[in-house]
């Protein structure tokens, strides 16, 4: 099937209810998981895809249940390898429109190779990320985006391994779409899934999850409405960094290499840092940006256009059958060097 | 240095009818003993004799010339009868270097014929072989082997010495003079190899010039030379009537994959991660687009098997391949497609370990690891192929066992089958058993575990198919809704299902084929690239009116429902691998039968010689 055959049938009226599976849901209460399930599933509707084309691959963790709630088709793999999955599966199927549901430990520890590849590979799908700093299927160990000195069960003096952070590695990795959003901000999310689905290629949305049993409030910096207020920086195209509140607006400027936060009435309008979802670079030094010398940015910090894994994959297929024809093992058997005995 | 032979005109030379023949072909990595030994043998299979082939190289890419461990070899045998295997000893010894002379000398036979190239002993090259004078002057030598010393150097380079090419130029292609020399002394057509210079070499005539000069030159070289008084002739061997090619295992597997994807009309996922000695099926795979394979080089071995699964779950045929090392890193792969009851294909290209062992050396002690590799009850069929032609008919089995029963089949080849060669009658692939693929698109009654009476296999639904979206996963699910259970009374039938999905394969199997009587006082049975070695050894102790059969066992999970009976009918059971003995556990454990191992690990090939002598001694020693 041809990618395009996908957009050939007709876009089906949906509810967010379509979008809900038999299943008990199983997370603990006050879980920020339960706020995204509830975004992704009134988010659906509007996408105009038919459900049978939609997958949820995940692989293991808290986040990893996530398909067993949607009603769509899905696929609750191994732990870490649910971005290989998909890409074998995207392969055979490039007419399917592919989730991946991982977190902080499955997405960049364990699964931290197949993060890598299939970012680089630039493979259709959308990666939605939850990072909750923590693990917490396995009962609260830290995880690699716990921050250094993190106390929990394995760490009880605090941990020794500094973090990382997903934005980073994701550009890193020469992601193409590259986005944040926060569980406690239902609108925004919607807003980003849309901007995922949307991109050609690979969409890698982190989105900042409370885990209220392991590590509540981690968050809180951009969750507390005070905090929030003085922090939360809307990323959108062609607008300028300014962030804070309306009677102490704050912008990043460029000094030489290095970001740097200023009164914003204290620069001329020309000296704003303009975000351009297309500069890659400007979106690397964005998503080093965080509380509390730095806001911390939320929305997209780039979107642009590259060759996708799979296409460039089948055009190689469509290429050889079209000047050869399909493949044809009574030919392919007799090809050659061979010899005749009577 | 002893007296060099040269050219004489003129001479008229007997010519001697021979059964059969083993010739090894050795000289440095960078000498050309591959390409020498596959063109002989190219130029055997036209000859119209049955033979069978082994490489042998270093896993080093450029090994330091003149080296022992940079020794490349290439041993065929062929003949005018069935020939099963490379051959044990050998009747005649190409040496191009002292390391390879030093390396392959124990390996010829007392009096076979002994090739050497003079200009290659030089102080350097026996100083790195570790001789401290040159064993080409010792008496001994000449004595016990029909010794010639051959400048083939300096011959080729005479022949050659108005080319404008460089002196290193020249050196190389003096694999051609060993060609041409041994082609005459066998009796070989040397037009397949003209034919194959002048299409290797169609861009750059004046190295086709070169080799093709070369060639003759050797061949003409052992026309005149008065050293070679006698040559030999292998008369063509009875084959069944039909068109032949040449097939190493490897591609064979390939081919059969291909010839799966045409028949179920399905595209392939093949994942793979580089690794020796499976590397050249994606390299196969890669080149036959055509087909609708998509090869994944993936990041790692684990992101090939599941990128693999992940094809499966979207309808197409899922295969991965590497060898034992790789499959380790698989196994939780492989056990989520159990669970998930999802079709997958894992070729295990077999080679010496643990760990990373010995790459290029072949083995079959992965046995254990296909069928108890994984975490808890994870059980999978498990095939092996008995020679390389036969990999094609086992990678298409796998294929539609996968598809048929919704779960991992996995093959076990190794290193001796994946890169030896034998001459493939064609088959007509009409006659292959049909793949049929019946996707589930009923709503009605669906649930993702109801299963077939027949096959226990359940639905394959592809995603796309309205009406009929469900999860799947590696959690344990209820039986027939597929929703997640910790249900204890449900796991133990769900543990009992899968075996038994395995188990209902064997109703595909034919009846096992038994190569001498149906009773009598020993039973060989072999799975894998032993098939030739044992073959030959219980052919020739049944030439010797012993009382001895052998069954060798492609499907190894389950096993065939006639094993049990015919294991009975013999008074003993010797069970040789290249293991330490795992095959004779699962007999010994299947059928309470006291069979017994011939054991060799060396990373080679077991000999025939040897298990016949194994026979002999488990029958009271009486040769």
């Amino acid at each position: 099937m041809s990618p395009s055959e996908a957009g050939a049938k007709e876009a089906p009226r949906y509810t967010k209810k379509d979008f809900e599976s038999d299943q008990d849901v199983r997370w603990c209460p006050g879980c920020g998981d339960y706020a995204i399930l509830s975004a992704v599933q009134k988010t659906m509707p509007d996408l105009g895809i038919p459900k049978e084309d939609i997958v949820f691959i995940s692989g293991i963790g808290c986040s990893s249940r996530f398909p067993y709630y949607m009603n769509t088709y899905g696929f609750h793999t191994i732990h870490g390898r649910a971005p290989a999955i998909a890409t074998g599966l995207r392969v055979a199927r490039p007419d399917l429109k592919i989730f991946v549901v991982t977190g902080d430990g499955d997405g960049l520890s364990i699964g931290g190779n197949h993060m890598l590849h299939v970012l680089r590979r630039n493979v259709n799908l959308v990666i939605l990320l939850f990072n909750n700093r923590i693990y917490g299927l396995t009962k609260g160990q830290y995880s690699p985006t716990s921050e250094l000195g993190k106390v929990t069960k394995s760490t009880p003096v605090g941990s020794a391994d500094r973090p990382v952070n997903p934005l980073a590695f994701a550009l890193g990795c020469g992601a193409t779409f590259v986005a944040r959003t926060v569980d406690r901000n239902i609108p925004h999310m919607d807003e980003m899934l849309k901007r995922a689905v949307a991109h050609k290629g690979t969409a890698f949305l982190e989105i900042l999850q409370n885990c209220n049993v392991y590590n509540d409030l981690a968050w809180n910096v951009i969750y507390d409405r005070e905090s929030k207020v003085q922090h939360e920086l809307r990323l959108e195209h062609a607008k300028p960094l300014v962030f804070g509140p309306p009677d102490d607006r704050r912008a990043v400027i460029m000094q030489g290499v290095t970001p740097k936060v200023v009164r914003a009435k204290d620069v001329p309008e020309s000296s704003l840092w303009v975000h351009d979802e297309k500069n890659v670079n400007a979106a690397k030094l964005i998503a080093d940006l965080f509380a509390p010398d730095f806001p911390i940015p939320v929305g997209v910090l780039t979107a642009v256009d590259a060759p996708v894994y799979e296409d460039l994959m089948l055009e190689q297929e469509q290429k050889a059958i079209s000047e050869r024809g399909p493949g044809d093992i009574r030919k392919l058997l007799t090809s050659g060097d061979t010899w005749k005995i009577s | 240095m002893g007296q060099i032979a040269t050219p004489a005109t003129g001479v008229e030379k007997s010519r001697k009818a021979l059964d059969r023949a083993v010739i090894r072909f050795a000289g440095d990595s960078g000498d050309g003993m591959q390409l020498t030994g596959e063109q002989f043998t190219t130029e055997s299979a036209w000859a119209g004799n049955d033979l069978a082939t082994l490489p042998n190289f270093p896993a080093e890419i450029r090994a330091p010339a003149g080296t022992l461990f940079g020794v490349s070899s290439f041993q065929l045998q062929f003949g005018s009868q069935r020939v099963y295997t490379p051959g044990d000893r050998l009747d005649c010894l190409v040496a191009m270097n002292p390391a390879a002379l030093k390396v392959h000398l124990r390996d010829l036979k007392t009096g076979g014929l002994l090739i050497v190239n003079t200009q290659a002993f030089d102080k350097r090259n026996l100083d790195k072989a570790g001789y401290a004078a040159n064993p080409l002057d010792e008496p001994a030598l000449a004595e016990r082997y029909r010794l010639h010393k051959v400048d083939m150097t300096g011959l080729t380079h005479e022949a050659i010495k108005d080319l404008p090419l460089n002196t290193k130029e020249k050196d190389r292609t003096k694999n051609f003079f060993a060609l041409g020399l041994v082609s005459w002394i066998y009796t070989r057509p040397l037009e397949p190899t003209l034919t194959w210079i002048e299409k290797r070499f169609a861009k750059n005539m004046g190295i086709a010039e070169a080799n093709t000069r070369v060639l003759k030159a050797g061949h003409a070289f052992g026309e005149t030379a008065e050293i070679f008084a006698e040559h030999y002739a292998v008369e063509p061997a009875e084959m069944a009537p039909g068109l032949y090619r040449a097939m190493t295992g490897n591609r064979a597997l390939a081919w059969g994959i291909l010839a799966a994807a045409q028949r179920s009309k399905l595209p392939v996922v093949y994942g793979a991660y580089p690794i020796t000695p499976a590397s050249d099926i994606l390299h196969e795979l890669a080149m036959h687009k055509r087909f609708r394979v998509r090869t994944i080089q993936a990041e790692d071995e684990i992101a090939a098997v599941t990128a693999a699964i992940g094809a499966s779950f979207g309808g197409a045929i899922g295969v991965t391949a590497s060898s034992g090392p790789g499959v380790a890193l698989k196994g939780e792969g492989i056990g989520l497609a159990v669970t998930a009851e999802l079709p997958l294909v894992v070729l295990n290209i077999q080679r010496a370990g643990p760990s990373t062992g010995m790459p290029t050396k072949t083995e079959q002690a992965d046995l254990m690891q296909a069928l108890y590799g994984r975490n808890s009850e994870a059980p999978v069929v498990v095939l092996a192929p008995a020679t390389p032609g036969d990999c094609f008919y086992i990678a298409y089995e796998a294929v539609r066992l996968a598809a048929r029963y919704m779960l991992p089949v996995i093959v076990l080849s190794d290193g001796f089958l994946a890169n030896g060669s034998e001459p493939w009658l064609i088959p007509n692939p009409d006659t292959l058993p049909p793949i049929e693929i019946a996707f589930r698109t009923e709503r009605e009654g669906f649930f993702p575990y109801l299963r077939d009476p027949a096959t226990l296999a359940r639905p394959w639904v592809r995603p796309g198919t309205p009406g009929l979206e469900h999860r799947i996963g590696g959690i344990e699910k209820q039986d027939v809704t597929g929703n997640i259970s910790y249900d204890p009374e449900n796991h133990d039938h769900m543990v009992r299902t899968r075996a038994e999905k395995v188990r209902r394969v064997a109703q595909e199997i034919s009846p096992t084929s038994i190569n001498g009587p149906a009773t009598g006082d020993l039973l060989v049975v072999g799975w894998g690239g032993t098939y030739g070695a044992i073959t030959a050894a219980v052919e020739r102790a049944q030439a010797d009116g012993k009382s001895v059969a052998s069954i060798h066992l492609r499907y190894l999970n389950p096993l065939p429902p006639d094993l049990g009976h015919i294991l009975r009918e013999y008074r003993k059971v010797l069970v040789p691998e290249i293991n330490s003995g795992q095959l004779v556990r699962v007999l010994r454990a299947e059928y309470l039968v006291d069979a017994v191992g011939f054991n060799r690990v060396r990373g080679l090939p077991l000999a025939s010689e040897e298990i016949f002598a194994a026979i002999i001694q488990l029958l009271g020693g009486q040769g």
